[in-house]
């Protein structure tokens, strides 16, 4: 990994200070970020396992992306608002989304299941990019309601090339949206390598739209917690967008229908392992003191425990009614749904006297 | 009742939207200080200032994409594409996002976007201004389109248009901005906008048409008439959702129905109207449904629009049709 990364925790997890970020994180919410990290790698190793298994159509592993999604959420206040894509299991763990409510999309039952207003998340939508500007124009929301929140909006490095993420760029810079840009730098779009995206770090990018940015090694969860809070609350004191280039690696396949043996050598996702988040946050815990065996191993149980749930609420769970799908494409009775509707209805019904 | 043209309607539409309701904010391309290439917004930065009155940068994504992020907060946003054919950029944001969220969201999160562009010929314009892309929106489950034929159309749908809680494709026909009409700004805003309007009852034919075609309609009819043929005539108005039953109704008196709009004819909305108006009316049809409109062609350079364009004479051609069976 490039050296030139806000990094305050090395991978052997010695403690690294930095004048500008400077960080006092308690022990409580030390441990609350190793559990989180624990419990999102288990939604994710058990999510793969029911799509191995045919209970879910598809499921996009996170493995080696905690570190900076977990650091990141805790930042967060809780009247602030994420927009993340589907990679952000992490975040999801932080914010309080029931892993259930999230594999009803995977499972194909629903395309987004949990309330954003109790969580501060929206729903994700799978189209890159689109959602950086819904998360500039809720900022300018926030803005408008004179509420001291901020909006941190995440994507890939493959988003970085979309239009609609240069366009949120310049909303937010020219109206000083309260809203902190977070890409996770995974060095992979699919199959396609960064340096298919930009020649130059995507970092750089931000000073064209009057933006300050930074580079954080994406493996080290305090580098996350105190440069996306830092953003977060210049953003909501006014100081406008930041952009932070999160510097990681996706270790898993694309999603479970994705196979990274083509295009990618073993030896790279061996030397990223080795600078694995969760091991290292681990080691500066124990060094520190602030963890001991009863409570890893209390973590492993409750991980043990979200595994067990996940299969009993997943595995065999009904269809929905047929009608459910035509519920909510409009507020108010649409005549043309209704008729479809009634249609459906009388085509079922024949089915049952035949 | 004051005199107004459909742009002056619009503006005090707007503007009443706006004093009712803090919520209702205005973003597009020049919509401050200079009111608007049409001028629809004249005014409006002034009295609501910068925080309502939005002077977005050059960016048709941005507009529509920013404006899910706000209405996610709580506001009601009102874009202004500044023409029909630079809708485009967006339409990925108005089809993919706002046509779906609450769909999506399983009816957590309502989208009450309006997104109004000036659509349509007739006013000698060059390339990408005189386009009409009803059929694109009106075939999006999500969306709601509306049309108005006048003025006064235009003062009470626009505000419907706003207070609804879909979104709302409000497409503006800009050959008729400067058609004058009789506006009533007191009474209370009632009805509903997501029905037909019979304007006229004939016995002969049912002429159907919405938005700049609607005045077309009117002034066919009356050199039918002058012909001895006696024509109904339909405003559609809403083209999502369709509201097809009045036309029926009056099909299954005349027997006979032509439908008229600027769009290409092929996979236009008089298509859907024709299906529907035979599936209903089959056995009380005397002629198969016209459709009366454009070429399957892109729109052309303006000294072609006469010919282009369906006009009084193109009208007339479709009754003719339809009489000739
Ligand atoms: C607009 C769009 N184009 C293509 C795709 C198909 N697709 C899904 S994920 C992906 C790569 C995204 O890469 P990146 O933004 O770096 O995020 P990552 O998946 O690495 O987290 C592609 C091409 C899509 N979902 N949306």
């Amino acid at each position: 990994m490039n050296e030139d990364v806000v990094r305050l925790l090395s991978p052997e997890g010695e403690r690294i200070e930095h004048e500008d970020y400077p960080l006092e994180a308690d022990h409580d919410q030390l441990r609350a970020m190793y559990r989180d990290i624990v419990l999102a790698r288990r939604t994710d190793v058990e999510s793969t396992a029911l799509q191995r298994t045919g209970e879910l159509g598809l499921w996009c592993p996170v493995l080696g992306q905690e570190g900076v999604q977990v650091g990141a959420a805790h930042a967060m206040r809780s009247h602030d608002y994420g927009f993340t894509t589907y990679r952000e299991v992490g975040m999801f763990q932080v914010r309080g989304v029931d892993p259930v409510e999230l594999l009803h999309l995977y499972r194909g039952i629903s395309h987004a299941s949990w309330d954003p207003r109790e969580v501060g998340l929206g729903i994700f939508t799978i189209v890159i990019g689109s959602h950086a500007l819904h998360s500039v124009g809720y900022a300018m929301g926030i803005q408008r309601d004179g509420a001291d929140d901020a909006v941190l909006s995440c994507f890939g490095d493959g988003a970085t090339s979309t239009g609609d993420v240069h366009e949120a760029m310049v909303f937010a810079s020219v109206f000083s949206a309260p809203v902190v840009f977070l890409v996770q730098n995974n060095q992979w779009a699919i199959s396609v390598p960064v340096t298919r995206q930009a020649r130059a770090p995507l970092s750089v990018r931000a000073a064209g739209y009057g933006m300050p940015s930074v580079r954080i090694d994406g493996n080290d969860v305090l580098a996350g917690l105190a440069v996306t809070r830092a953003a977060l609350d210049r953003a909501r004191e006014g100081g406008g967008p930041t952009f932070i280039e999160a510097v990681t690696y996706r270790r898993g396949p694309h999603t479970t229908s994705d196979d990274p043996t083509r295009y990618r050598d073993d030896g790279e996702v061996e030397h990223w392992a080795s600078l694995d988040p969760l091991d290292r946050l681990r080691r500066y815990l124990e060094a520190e003191g602030a963890i001991d065996e009863e409570f890893t191993a209390r973590v492993a149980a409750e991980a043990e425990g979200l595994g067990e749930r996940l299969r009993a609420a997943i595995r065999g769970m009904e269809d929905p009614e047929p009608l459910g799908m035509f519920d909510h494409v409009y507020v108010e009775p649409h005549r043309q749904v209704q008729a479809d509707r009634a249609a459906m209805q009388d085509y079922l019904a024949s089915l049952e006297l035949r | 009742m004051t005199q107004m043209t459909m742009v002056q309607a619009l503006n005090a539409g707007l503007r009443r939207a706006m004093e009712n309701d803090p919520k209702v904010l205005l973003m597009g391309e020049d919509i401050g200080p200079l009111g608007g290439v049409f001028r629809v917004t004249d005014g409006l930065h002034k009295d609501f200032g910068d925080l309502r009155v939005i002077d977005s940068p050059l960016a048709e994504s941005g507009i529509v994409g920013t404006a899910v992020g706000l209405a996610m907060r709580g506001y009601r946003p009102v874009l202004e594409i500044q023409f029909d054919g630079f809708v485009y950029p967006a339409f990925d944001q108005i089809v993919t996002m706002v046509a779906k969220h609450h769909y999506r969201s399983g009816g957590i999160t309502r989208m009450p976007m309006v997104i109004r562009i000036p659509y349509g010929g007739g006013i000698g314009a060059v390339e990408h201004h005189s386009e009409s892309p009803e059929a694109y929106f009106a075939h999006t489950p999500g969306l709601r389109v509306l049309t108005p034929a006048d003025a006064a159309e235009a003062y009470v749908t626009i505000q419907q248009a706003i207070a609804s809680d879909d979104p709302v494709i409000y497409l503006e026909p800009k050959r008729r901005y400067w058609d004058r009409a009789e506006v009533d700004e007191v009474s209370a805003i009632s009805g509903s906008p997501w029905t037909s309007r019979v304007l006229r009852r004939g016995s002969d034919v049912t002429l159907v048409g919405y938005g700049p075609m609607v005045r077309t309609c009117l002034e066919a009819a009356d050199a039918a008439a002058e012909d001895g043929v006696s024509c109904s005539v339909i405003d559609l108005r809403s083209l999502s959702p369709l509201d097809v039953e009045p036309v029926a109704d009056d099909v299954r008196r005349t027997g006979r129905c032509v439908v008229v709009h600027e769009a290409p004819v092929v996979l236009g909305v008089a298509a859907e109207v024709s299906a529907q108006v035979t599936e209903q009316c089959f056995f009380h049809l005397e002629a198969p449904v016209q459709r009366v409109g454009g070429a399957f062609l892109p729109y052309p350079p303006n000294r072609y629009e006469k010919h282009y364009l369906p006009d009084v004479d193109r009208v007339l051609d479709g009754i003719d049709r339809s009489l000739a069976t």
